[in-house]
């Protein structure tokens, strides 16, 4: 158990925050001490500022003190990305949660960090604007920790992940100092793209405070369509034609079969649990009869590939349920085994046969069980190795089998993450990814901005605490 | 630290590993839950919550550390968290033993006084209905006379533990629904089912009217309706507060007396009791004796909405020219998953306008004697509730248990608004009596 921070240093944050934005009780340490994955640490205080000038002074003295700060949102995200270790601070920016403002000439939206993904999209969707990014926790993430991880979803196949559609940050920089960078244009190359730099800086650079986003005219017409499969093979197969042909769907989603079953169960509809994969596609556009014409394109190839059947979703609300079971898959796994260690790998559409296969075989080989889904449209994919962590030999085979998946991943020019960050889930295997030039290049990157190594410290870079030597029960932390 | 680190739960009724190892930590409850909706701080979150229960059966945290022990109290047990949760964490079979636990570990700290009042409240009013319903006489003589004001002011209510209690009953009906082995034929013989209506305590003696209407509709749907005797308090509001041998023993009670009846289903007009009557499955899950009858009875149990939707209602329903507004029970949205039937119900009125209100389901802040136990935290979700039931200008709000009957009509009279409250069956029955009327 991490000792919670002195009185000396808590009584200057309550100075900062007032006394009841500063958490020091044992079971508010218990409380922000994970996130969307099994790890656990706890930090030695929690502080909940409610402005970014509140945020600059809590640098300034974190930068005196030598203390760690962990920036976090709604700590839903699936890398450790947000879990405070070595005792780190906790910095909730919960509580700046206001929409600023949507300009609806500039086609933008100014949020803090706060705001919920979700919320963001119901408020620009009712002013005939779109944001597309939407990770399948848009319910319970928050735009900080989306920019902080650059969060994809199902939409990426056509509209991109966060990073493209940030225009402008404020961002407290190690020390205190206020950067704002970017603005509501559409072009800009004036210096080093600093939004690039901290979209996806995890929380290692600093703490954004205010985020300016891109949107979109809201597409008339969306519908969605599914396809069944015998062959897992195939429906990566049908992904292909459907691209090569000329398509390009909102989404198209993979199912496997143990997917399919563990998600019927919390959000019944209507999967073919039978089939042995099922894609998800979903279309927009400003005219019904072209949604229409695509739609009936992709049956045809996919009949042509091997489809044992299609459907296309009569009305809205069978759509909503297709896609509310979809974005419910994460966390229905856990109705199968206790625990699941969630990958994120993300390869060349063209390597996705070659990817399902070898999974698979992984699978086999360590009689493990890993549903796959994910976003096969964009090639990022997301076996979820099932497990129960208080069996040590089975975690010696999980790990094995999570490192051979990267390594498969890489080899066929594809990456470790292609949504969730790399955290401390995947930090061991950054090199393996990035090679020596990139990943030294990165330090430096990182030493300069942060020169006191202060900002979530044991995150992305390799080092101790990671999943290859994780904390089977016994040895925790 | 490690596993081996013994557990800070002890002896019977510990939140099982099994159900929070369940837990993946999505975070989709937050937004769900009342309380972090309020305060934006994980630990007031059911993930959280669950974190903490996790902590102490590992013995990272102490079992009687206050911070625990606010937000066992804190937590509404609304359930909206359960409803939500891909995982299927059942969060209710972790928060109810964890409050039994700390109301162990901390009873020898407990006044003598509150405990004995305690003793009383759960003991004499609840296990023995007619001392329910002769305290309920005394209470209305109580509060038409002006003693009422008085007591409340003395402040020896607190003193004896009893406050919980003077606040859930406190307007009571001039007439009560007691279970005296009354039969109700259904209106067209042969009766289609046999129905046994659970009286309840607090239902039968503040809301008889709810009861009596319930009866009404139901015979008019085709059921012979029964109430005998032996039933009493389905053991909800001990089980809530962490006392589950006492609610185990209420129990029993009313699986004997289902037993005995002969009837085909178990019929409950209060959502926090037909969530209760539901669970006495999971309440006897490790009783070898019990398990399997208590299993047979929640098998039986109906929610009074979720009956006549299946069942279908009698057609001569007349008009009810109203807006009306419906307010989702926690313990029927969420804990008993049902949602449509009473919106089909309602909308089967003729002239009756349903206009939804934002946040329906989320908990009004009323969840039994939290008024009581966490009174700032009621009412910031009871004017919560208000403000939206006003946004949807309603006359009536229509709802489908006691507790949420009592925060909305308390709201509403501070807010100075003339809008009913009713339950679903009221406004069905009203809709029957519009009919009649309107004969030749």
């Amino acid at each position: 158990m991490i000792a919670p921070l002195e009185p000396r240093l808590a009584g200057e944050l309550a100075g900062i925050v007032g006394a009841s934005n500063v958490l020091l009780s044992d079971a508010d340490l218990v409380a922000y001490g994970f996130d969307g994955t099994w790890f656990d640490s706890t930090p030695s205080c929690v502080v909940l500022p409610g402005n970014a000038a509140e945020i600059s002074a809590i640098h300034r003295l974190a930068g005196r003190e030598r203390l760690a700060l962990t920036p976090r949102a709604m700590g839903s995200g699936l890398s450790g990305g947000s879990v405070p270790l070595g005792g780190s601070i906790v910095l909730n920016t919960m509580r700046l949660n206001r929409i600023l403002e949507i300009d609806e000439t500039n086609f933008v939206a100014v949020v803090q960090p706060g705001v919920i993904t979700g919320d963001l999209q119901r408020a620009v969707e009712a002013r005939g604007l779109f944001y597309p990014p939407d990770p399948s926790s848009l319910k319970q993430s928050a735009l900080g920790g989306n920019v902080a991880e650059n969060a994809g979803g199902a939409r990426c196949l056509k509209y991109g992940v966060t990073a493209d559609y940030v225009t402008a940050l404020e961002v407290v920089l190690p020390g205190g100092e206020i950067l704002r960078t970017g603005g509501k244009m559409v072009k800009n190359v004036t210096g080093y793209d600093l939004r690039a730099l901290f979209t996806g800086s995890e929380g290692t650079l600093g703490t954004i405070t205010e985020i300016t986003l891109r949107l979109l005219p809201l597409p008339k017409f969306a519908k969605t369509a599914t396809a069944a499969f015998d062959r897992l093979e195939d429906a990566a197969a049908t992904v292909i034609a459907i691209l090569n042909a000329g398509i390009v769907p909102t989404s198209i989603e993979l199912l496997d079969r143990l997917t399919m079953q563990c998600v019927e169960e919390c959000r019944p509809a209507g999967l073919p649990v039978e089939s042995d994969a099922l894609l998800l596609f979903a279309v927009d556009g400003g005219y019904e009869n072209v949604v229409d014409a695509e739609l009936a394109r992709i049956a045809a190839i996919a009949h042509a590939s091997g489809a044992s059947a299609t459907r296309i979703a009569a009305d809205a609300a069978e759509s909503a349920r297709l896609w509310e079971a979809r974005r419910a898959i994460s966390p229905a796994l856990a109705r199968k085994r206790p625990h699941k260690l969630g990958e994120d790998i993300s390869v060349p559409r063209s390597e996705l046969v070659a990817m399902v296969r070898a999974v698979r075989e992984i699978a086999a080989r360590h009689r493990l069980l890993i549903p796959l889904f994910g976003h096969a449209g964009d090639g990022n994919l997301h076996p979820n190795i099932l497990c129960d962590r208080r069996d040590p030999e089975e975690m010696r085979r999980v790990i094995a089998a999570a490192r051979e998946i990267f390594e498969v991943a890489v080899a066929l020019g594809g990456t470790l993450s292609g949504e969730h960050g790399i955290g401390i889930l995947k930090k061991q295997f950054l090199e393996l990814d990035l090679g020596p030039a990139a990943l030294a290049l990165m330090r430096r990157i990182k030493d300069a901005v942060d020169p006191l190594g202060i900002m979530n410290p044991g995150k992305i870079f390799p080092g101790p605490g990671g999943i290859e030597a994780f904390d089977l029960p016994g040895e925790r932390a | 630290m490690n596993e081996l680190a013994a557990s800070n739960f002890s002896g019977a009724d510990i939140p099982p590993a099994s159900v929070y190892d369940q837990c993946v930590r999505c975070g989709l409850c937050l937004p769900s839950c009342p309380t972090y909706l309020e305060t934006l701080v994980e630990t007031s979150s059911p993930r959280g919550r669950i974190a903490l229960i996790k902590a102490v059966d590992e013995g990272r945290l102490d079992l009687t550390s206050p911070g625990f022990m606010h937000q066992m109290s804190e937590c509404l047990d609304c359930r909206a968290c359960e409803a939500v949760c891909p995982s299927g964490v059942a969060y209710g079979r972790l928060i109810e033993p964890a409050r039994t636990q700390i109301r162990r570990a901390t009873a020898a700290a407990t006044p003598p006084a509150q405990r004995l009042g305690r003793a009383f409240a759960l003991d004499a009013l609840f296990a023995h209905l007619w001392t329910m319903r002769a305290a309920a006489r005394l209470l209305r003589f109580y509060q038409r006379s002006g003693l009422q004001r008085l007591v409340r002011a003395s402040g020896i209510l607190k003193l004896l533990g009893l406050a919980e209690l003077e606040a859930l009953a406190p307007n009571i009906s001039p007439r009560f629904l007691a279970p005296q082995g009354q039969r109700w034929p259904a209106v067209t013989q042969p009766a289609k089912v046999r129905a046994f209506l659970h009286a309840g305590c607090v239902m039968q003696v503040a809301f008889a009217e709810v009861g009596e209407a319930t009866v009404r509709v139901l015979q008019r749907a085709g059921c012979d309706v029964v109430a005998p005797r032996g039933q009493g308090c389905c053991g909800a509001i001990a089980v809530h507060a962490g006392e589950m041998d006492r609610g185990r023993a209420l129990a029993k009670r009313n699986i004997v007396a289902f037993e005995a009846s002969g009837a085909d289903a178990y019929i409950v007009n209060a959502a926090g009791c037909g969530s209760a009557l539901k669970e006495y499955g999971q309440l006897f899950a490790g009783d070898a004796a019990w398990a399997a009858r208590a299993a047979a009875f929640s098998a039986c149990v109906k929610d009074v909405t979720e009956f006549l939707d299946e069942i279908g209602i009698a057609p001569e329903l007349g008009p009810l020219e109203a807006t009306v507004t419906y307010q989702e029970p926690c313990h029927l949205a969420h804990a008993q998953r049902i949602s449509a039937a009473p919106r089909r119900l309602l909308e089967r009125i003729p002239g009756l306008l349903l206009r939804e209100m934002e946040e329906s389901s989320l908990c009004c802040g009323s969840a039994g004697v939290y008024n009581l136990t966490q009174p700032a935290m009621a009412q910031q979700l009871g004017r919560r509730k208000i403000e939206h039931v006003l946004a949807a200008q309603p006359q009536i709000v229509a709802t489908a248990n006691p507790g949420c009957a009592l925060q909305l009509a308390n709201g509403l009279r501070e807010a100075g608004q003339q809008i009913a409250v009713k339950h679903v069956v009221e406004l069905l029955d009203a809709s029957y009596a519009a009919y009649d009327l309107a004969l030749p």
